[in-house]
């Protein structure tokens, strides 16, 4: 990358992986579950929460001398809220019905904990540009999560990707379904997020055995 | 009854943690050791209690269309509820930071054993998720907002208690190695949700959350059979027919 040095880009492609924000560092699951059952709300879930990161890592970074430490956490959360906001208006003008799945889980990033442990951790301490780009890696880490679940939920849950039927008709019994497959039906239930997301864990320390935790 | 449906609906069906993943950071972070998560647990009852019917009194009289309509007649068109985010999470913090002074200066010993806690409750989403469920379901009365908070704040307690001494148990398990901690915890949970998910026969009649219906609806529509979801909504749906009847 010629753009970047060497640190930045690293800023970049940790998150994606060996310091991703979900199964890592355990921020930001709140929100992350619940709109993971099909993979178009998950991408635009992803997409909002790197335009709030991106921008608000910018919005504390510049800010940053002049914020009281005593206030800096309602502080922060203001400078989220109004990004937040304007996500949701956009939505709402551009993607209503979207936005009507999504219902108050866009509101939620506002208490995204990666949000508030990006601004603590690291925009208060670097300039604007580092935590640029330091906030669209941690976002698309947490994004990659969201779509990777949202894809194996939808896949097997109902058969289809962004409404496509990928596997066939499963009423008239073409494709797959010809020869006796099924929908896991319990696929697009709130548990199986969970558990979708306990499998990932489980099958990235399994590569990288670094990561396993003591008890 | 009204109150007692609420109540029960919100602990067990409509649980912050197993239907809604909501406040599910501190929920693992905090959930190594009993005493400590009751801390936290006791400490999201209280602000959610005090956080939701507050909230309820600035959606009804400040944020709603129409809500502005006691400041006269020429102020009945606005409706300000573009500005809810903002609003709730600044009563919320602001909220935070009074009980703990009062706490503080009050009861030192309960200031003592929540104390740490309470900053991490502000940016914890179970609160916001309260007043934003609060607001999106069209609670009527104060009172029921009020029972709402309490109620959702008794699931999540119920939550990260449960979880809490299933972890410290497993601690002397054999879990597979790549599984030790974060995995097993999720696992858990996800198993924990399914378990809760049983509580939703328990409903008689009364309002399904309206959220809920058409998240799954949209799925449910992309599948051909009726998921397990599918087949509750219609049992409710029944129930509340006949008892209408």
């Amino acid at each position: 990358m010629g753009l970047l040095s060497k640190k930045e880009s690293k800023l970049i492609l940790d998150p994606l992986a060996d310091n991703n924000p979900i199964t890592i560092q355990v921020l930001g699951i709140c929100s992350a579950l619940a709109i993971t059952a099909q993979l178009k709300p998950s991408i635009v879930m992803a997409i909002s929460v790197v335009f709030v990161l991106g921008v608000g890592n910018v919005v504390i970074s510049l800010m940053r001398n002049v914020i009281p430490s005593k206030i800096r956490i309602i502080v922060q959360l203001i400078v989220v809220a109004t990004l937040v906001i304007i996500v949701d208006q956009v939505l709402k003008a551009f993607a209503y019905e979207l936005s009507k799945e999504l219902s108050v889980f866009i509101g939620l990033i506002i208490t995204n904990c990666i949000i508030m442990g990006r601004f603590e951790a690291f925009a208060l301490g670097n300039g604007p540009w580092r935590s640029f780009l330091d906030g669209i890696g941690n976002a698309a880490g947490y994004g990659v999560i969201l779509i990777i679940v949202g894809f194996f939920r939808e896949l097997l849950g109902s058969g289809t990707l962004f409404g496509f039927k990928v596997l066939g008709d499963s009423v008239e019994k073409t494709g797959l379904y010809a020869i006796g497959y099924e929908n896991n039906g319990f696929m697009v239930l709130p548990p199986m997020a969970l558990i979708v997301v306990g499998i990932i864990i489980w099958v990235q320390r399994s590569k990288n055995r670094e990561l396993i935790e003591e008890h | 009854m009204e109150h007692i449906e609420l109540f029960f609906k919100s602990v067990f069906v409509d649980n912050m943690v197993f239907a809604y993943f909501l406040g599910m950071c501190s929920y693992l972070a905090v959930s190594k050791k009993v005493s400590t998560a009751v801390g936290l647990g006791a400490a999201v009852i209280f602000v959610l209690t005090v956080t939701v019917p507050l909230n309820w009194l600035l959606d009804q009289y400040i944020l709603q269309e129409g809500a502005l309509t006691w400041l006269g007649p020429q102020y009945a068109d606005y409706d300000l509820s573009f500005l809810s985010f903002i609003l709730f999470i600044a009563t919320i913090a602001t909220m935070v930071q009074l009980v703990e002074i009062v706490v503080e200066r009050f009861s030192p010993a309960l200031y003592n054993s929540l104390g740490i806690f309470l900053p991490l409750i502000a940016v914890n989403c179970a609160i916001l998720g309260g007043s934003l469920f609060m607001q999106s379901r069209e609670i009527e009365t104060f009172t029921l907002a009020l029972n709402y908070g309490f109620s959702s704040g008794i699931g999540w307690f119920l939550a990260i208690l449960a979880i809490a001494a299933i972890r410290e148990k497993i601690r002397y398990s054999n879990v597979p190695a790549p599984l030790r901690g974060l995995g097993i915890t999720f696992i858990i949970t996800g198993l924990m949700a399914i378990g809760f998910m049983s509580f939703g026969g328990m409903l008689t009649g009364g309002d399904e959350p309206a959220e809920v219906a058409e998240v799954q609806t949209a799925e449910v529509e992309n599948t051909s059979e009726e998921t397990i979801e599918n087949i509750a909504q219609n049992e409710i749906d029944e129930v509340s027919e006949i008892t209408q009847q």
